[in-house]
């Protein structure tokens, strides 16, 4: 068949490709990278973004855990604390993890996994970067000025009435952010319908693109709500138009409602895209098809359809009516079922496969055991009775951490490792590598773990300062917040370094499926192939059909 | 593969790739602000429901005449826009510039008459805020309603001044000749534009200016 | 409320034990299920390591009877642990009948709590061993939340309305009582504490102190000071209704519905008079809004709840 054709023909081009054009040598000037239309470029430019955004919202992690090593709150004063967990929620959420994944390894995939030359509206692309950049800058500034002490959740009427802080300045910072991630949802969608190479029906997709589908869909639908919520937040502010104000007949929970309407699909949007590195990694490093492909490339649309219809569980104490609670409750625990499917499934892919433990699997596997922890704890919080005592608390916390840190940002990096030979070219030093996934492995688990234990106990989220009983879990969590610090310190590090001094990198170092690997060089040329590639198989066939 | 055609992206197969892309990309547009505007009307909804008096005496105070004539402009321009629309695809230059002002004009018109509503508003004190004067019975009610008039027909205006800007753009490509029976998809794709945010003041007409009148 | 090391929290009310229950149910389910991957992650991991650079396995499709399997039995789990959580907190949301009232407001950053009897606290909550307590609240400012993790039930205080919790302790001692929804600078300081009481001690403490005037006796004091009683006589031709016996009693509005007068009724009648009009009445009565604090409403409001407890006037 043609691709055996092609698979030989892109390995020899990566041999000799010191000298061939590709998309990083195709020009140098700081034109053309800021006005770039290639979505290659475009993915690096988000990477360099949302990278120090992370590294932003790092340091004011450290800082926190740093306050809590004491249960008095001494080392900063109450309203800087509040500060610096407002912060650090606004910029690890909205100009992070939302982004992260499907604006860096989305925008530079997509094109190369379907087979086209880039994304059906390159000009948007670039625009949602600059609309995405403006917004960060506009949260940097909130932050010079003094800060947000509202919570990422800006509740009003503390945020619209109350907080003397710069909350309309950070409410407009995750308008623009959230604005981006829409445009970059819709371009995702055109381009999944409309740009497939020939031969690519839906069910040959990899399921990473299945993954950024279903995100897609809640970026679309989700995002718009959040942005006029914010909007009225602002007006509230600006105009005391009275909406969320119940001093003037307004209703404060109508805010939650709305709020949640997005933010709790916000969620999926934050963990489809891992949840899709993760299909692709364990695939190509137990080489074999994936066990129950449309069964995971339905699930995620599942998860986007349902996520729709859960937000209210994150008001069970909130006064909302009982009944609404009990429906909330129930869907929530449906929703819950498709990610078993998903991550029963990959457990079931590794049976008879043949493993081997580079970096990007190993952080695979760190997915599945976070993932699975942070997903369980979920259940617990959508149980009515247990939610009551553990909301807003420090279980929360280790929640939602487990999922993010653990689960989303352990896919990030799993895709960070498998792709950046593609995306630079270059390969990293394998053990450095190894070594900073155990080390976040096991500082992330000291760091959250504990908090599940101190949030039974009752420990509530938000605390500047706490009863001494808790202290001793929150020293292990402060401990183990500096080892993952350090963890992802490393990375950082050896990437910059295998800019320069990695060795270069083959088409396809891993021998895996996928056309951005068999038919793209590393890196890619500007256009991406040299002839549009012809699809005649299904996702991951490493087994060579016969015959 | 069809002839190559100077609008033709480089990232495309041919035209008809390049026409469904965009018409799909301006749908689901769309779908987004129907979304946005969404999150307004479930709020007024809400609000309505709760305080069903308030809202209507809120309502009273509008000018169902200035509103009813701007409904009829609206429509008027909506009939323009798809005119010049239908001209694009036909590739007349002349026509579609012809349309495409008659729609600009109404759409001003519109606007005007709104900014004549709101100075009306802002002199009776309607307006929320610092500002709000209006002390009639349940005071503080009709305030969210005249909260949700501004915010919504705001809205609506924000889309419709920025409408008017593209009307503008789109005339400027109309004469340098861009369109041709091959190639208009900017005017289509801006005509569903022009379409929704009219059918954006269908819903808030009614909501607005007619409750609790008979 | 011992400051030692500690794994878990006190049981000291009469749901705790069954939330912790329930909470070990899905420890359990929890610990199965993640054993349950991390066991197979573990042993696929070592059995079916690359054995040589070119091997590669055979191609398994996917199984639709495992698919169905592992579906179900979460769903089934799930759905036996919504049941039993659902119906746990209706339990937890609905007081009996024979609960006492107290009644407490919610400020940045401070606990006011209102006993009928007419002590009043700040911070600190006393009550009795084994009666069931309800508790009524409000808030002047944002939104605050109720948590006693030793009773394992919170509840969130909203402005604009009432929200009610009730309990009953089972053990005396002192417990921790946070601000559980974040309200501003302070929020970590809004703490305090609920001491339970063994009934013959909390009577003890109920007569101790400054001599206090019951809740009602102040409301009725206000309601003189306010002028209400010039429009609310028990006159039949009043200009307002008289508020005699109408508490937990449906009133006609204009228009035919009928509505129940309860707190939340009472507290928009003083506040937006004209929302709702009591039928056969002008909406003439004028809003008392900015005249009461979230205190002075409750005591109101428990006059004239008093004025329909049987044989008072
Ligand atoms: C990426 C982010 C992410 C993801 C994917 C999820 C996934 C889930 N979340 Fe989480 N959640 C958050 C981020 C996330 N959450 C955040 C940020 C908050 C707090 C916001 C704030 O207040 O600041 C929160 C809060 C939150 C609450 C509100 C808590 C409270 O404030 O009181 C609830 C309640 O129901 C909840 C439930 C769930 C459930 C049921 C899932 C499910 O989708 C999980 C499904 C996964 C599994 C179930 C694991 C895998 C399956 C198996 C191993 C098989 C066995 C399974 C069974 C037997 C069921 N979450
Ligand atoms: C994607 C989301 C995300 C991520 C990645 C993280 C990462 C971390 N979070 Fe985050 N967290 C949230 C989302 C996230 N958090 C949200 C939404 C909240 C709720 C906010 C609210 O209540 O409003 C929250 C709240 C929250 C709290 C609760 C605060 C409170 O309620 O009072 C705590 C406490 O421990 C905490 C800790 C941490 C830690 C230790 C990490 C660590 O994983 C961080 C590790 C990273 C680093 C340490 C940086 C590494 C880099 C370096 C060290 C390099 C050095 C620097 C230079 C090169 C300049 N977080
Ligand atoms: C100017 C006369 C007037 C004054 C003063 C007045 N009210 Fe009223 N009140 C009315 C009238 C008339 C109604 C019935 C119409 C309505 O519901 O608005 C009413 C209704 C009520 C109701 C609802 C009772 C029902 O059966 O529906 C309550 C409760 C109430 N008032 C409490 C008060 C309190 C407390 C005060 C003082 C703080 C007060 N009123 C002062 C005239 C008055
Ligand atoms: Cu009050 Cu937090
Ligand atoms: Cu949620």
């Amino acid at each position: 068949m043609s691709t055996a054709v092609f698979k030989h023909r892109a390995d020899q081009q990566a041999e000799d490709n010191g000298h061939t054009k590709n998309y990083l040598n195709a020009g140098f000037s700081a034109k053309s990278w800021l006005l770039t239309v290639d979505h290659k470029r475009i993915a690096i430019l988000y990477l360099i973004s949302i990278t120090t955004m992370f590294l932003l919202g790092g340091i004011f992690a450290l800082v926190i855990r740093l306050e809590l090593l004491t249960p008095a709150g001494d080392m900063l004063q109450s309203e800087t604390y509040n500060k610096m967990f407002t912060m650090h929620g606004v910029v690890m959420v909205f100009f992070f993890l939302i982004p992260a994944t499907p604006a860096v390894f989305g925008n530079f995939l997509l094109p190369l996994m379907i087979g086209a030359k880039d994304l059906a509206f390159p000009r948007l692309n670039l625009l949602s970067w600059y609309v995405f950049t403006f917004g960060a800058l506009l949260g940097v500034t909130a932050i010079v000025f003094g800060g947000v002490d509202t919570g990422w959740t800006f509740y009003t009427p503390y945020s619209s009435t109350y907080a003397n802080s710069n909350v309309i300045l950070a409410a407009l910072g995750a308008f623009f952010a959230g604005f981006a991630s829409i445009l970059t949802g819709l371009n995702f969608i055109v381009t999944i319908h409309k740009m497939r190479a020939p031969g690519l029906t839906w069910f040959r997709m990899p399921l990473f693109v299945w993954a950024h589908y279903a995100t897609s869909i809640i970026q679309v639908l989700g995002t718009p709500v959040v942005a006029i919520t914010i909007i009225l937040v602002a007006l509230e502010r600006l105009f005391k138009i009275g909406i969320f104000d119940p001093a003037l007949g307004g209703d404060p929970i109508l805010f939650q409602h709305l709020f949640w309407f997005y933010s709790h699909p916000a969620v999926y949007i934050m963990i489809l895209p891992a949840m899709g590195v993760i299909s692709e990694v364990i695939c190509c490093f137990a080489r074999k098809k994936i066990f129950g492909y449309n069964f995971i490339a339905f699930s995620s649309l599942a998860i986007a359809m349902f996520g729709f219809l859960v937000w209210g569980h994150h008001m069970y104490t909130s006064g909302q009516s009982v009944y609404a609670s009990l429906v909330f409750s129930v869907l929530t625990f449906l929703v819950a079922i498709p990610s078993a499917i998903k991550t029963f499934n990959w457990t079931a892919t590794l049976y008879k496969g043949s493993i081997s433990y580079d970096a990007p699997m190993i952080y695979a596997i760190g997915f599945l055991g976070l993932f699975t922890i942070g997903g369980l704890t979920g259940v617990f919080l959508a149980t009515l009775a247990v939610d009551v005592h553990v909301h807003d608390t420090y279980f929360v916390v280790a929640h939602f951490h487990y999922i993010m840190v653990g689960g989303a940002i352990m896919g990030y990096m799993a895709a960070m490792h498998f792709w950046w030979p593609k995306i630079t070219g270059r390969l990293y030093p394998e053990g450095w590598a190894r070594f900073s996934a155990l080390v976040i492995f096991i500082g992330f688990n000291l760091t959250f773990f504990p908090q599940f234990i101190v949030g039974y106990l009752g420990m509530p989220r938000r605390y500047h300062a706490y009863p001494e009983e808790f202290q001793i879990w929150n020293v292990l969590s402060t401990a183990g917040a500096t080892i993952l610090g350090v963890g992802y310190a490393i990375p950082v590090v050896y990437f910059i370094w295998s800019l320069r001094y990695g060795a270069k990198a083959s088409a396809n170092p891993w021998k895996a499926k996928g056309l951005e690997w068999e038919k793209a060089d590393s890196p890619p040329i500007a256009h991406n192939f040299e002839e549009t590639p012809v699809v005649t198989e299904e996702a991951y066939a490493y087994e060579p059909k016969r015959g | 593969m069809s002839a190559k055609n100077a609008a033709l992206q480089h990232h495309f197969e041919d035209l008809g790739q390049q026409y469904e892309s965009s018409q799909l990309g301006m749908w689901a547009f769309l779908v987004q602000e129907i979304l946005f505007f969404g999150g307004l009307f479930l709020g007024y909804l809400v609000y309505r429901s709760s305080y069903p008096e308030a809202f209507k005496i809120g309502s009273s105070l509008l000018d169902v005449k200035l509103g009813g004539i701007n409904t009829a402009v609206l429509i008027a321009s909506s009939l323009t826009m798809a005119l010049a629309v239908y001209w694009a695809q036909k590739g007349d230059k002349k026509k579609i510039i012809l349309f495409l002002t008659l729609t600009l004009i109404l759409g001003s018109t519109f606007l005007g008459i709104k900014v004549v509503e709101y100075s009306h508003k802002w002199h009776h004190g309607l307006v929320p805020g610092e500002m709000f004067a209006y002390s009639g019975p349940l005071a503080d009610q009709v305030r969210i309603f005249y909260s949700f008039y501004f915010a919504m027909t705001g809205m609506h205006a924000l889309h419709m001044i920025i409408g008017a800007g593209l009307i503008v753009w789109l005339m400027v490509k109309a004469a340098r000749g861009r369109f041709t029976a091959e190639y208009s998809t900017p005017v289509e794709m801006f005509g569903l534009y022009w379409h929704f945010v009219d059918i954006v003041w269908i819903y808030l007409f009614p909501l607005l200016y007619l409750i609790g009148r008979s | 409320m011992d400051k030692g090391f500690r794994f878990f929290p006190d049981q000291a009310s009469s749901v705790a034990g069954d939330v912790d229950l329930l909470y070990f149910f899905l420890v359990a389910v929890s610990v199965f299920f993640a054993c349950l991957i991390f066991f197979l992650i573990y042993l696929f991991a070592v059995k079916y390591r690359r054995k040589s650079e070119d091997d590669i396995p055979k191609e398994i499709e996917g199984l639709l009877k495992l698919e169905i399997l592992w579906s179900v039995i979460p769903l089934i789990l799930v759905m036996f642990v919504f049941v039993w959580g659902a119906t746990l907190y209706f339990d937890s949301y609905t007081p009996p009948k024979n609960a006492s009232e107290i009644y407490v407001v919610g400020k940045q950053w401070m606990w006011h709590i209102q006993h009928p009897t007419g002590q009043r606290e700040i911070n600190e909550l006393h009550i009795p061993v084994g009666q069931p307590i309800k508790l009524t609240m409000a808030t002047e400012d944002v939104i605050h939340s109720f948590f006693v993790p030793a009773f394992r039930l919170k509840k969130d205080v909203v402005p604009g309305r009432y929200t009610t919790m009730w309990f009953e302790a089972i053990k005396a001692g002192e417990y921790h009582l946070f601000c559980a929804e974040y309200c501003g600078t302070k929020h970590s300081q809004m703490i305090g504490k609920v001491v339970a009481m063994e009934p013959a001690d909390y009577q003890n403490w109920l007569s101790g102190g400054a001599a206090s005037e019951p809740m009602e006796v102040t409301g009725e004091k206000k309601f003189q000071q306010l002028a209400c009683h010039t429009c609310h006589t028990d006159n039949a031709n009043a200009r307002g209704p008289s508020l005699v016996g109408v508490f937990g009693k449906d009133v006609e509005l204009e228009g035919g519905v009928k509505v129940v007068v309860d707190e939340e009724y009472i507290r928009e009648s003083i506040l937006t008079p004209n929302a709702k009009v009591a039928a056969g009445y002008k909406p003439v009565m004028p809003t008392f809004k900015g005249q009461l604090t979230e205190a002075g409403l409750l005591q109101i409001t428990a006059y004239i709840k008093s004025l329909s407890k049987d044989g008072s006037k």
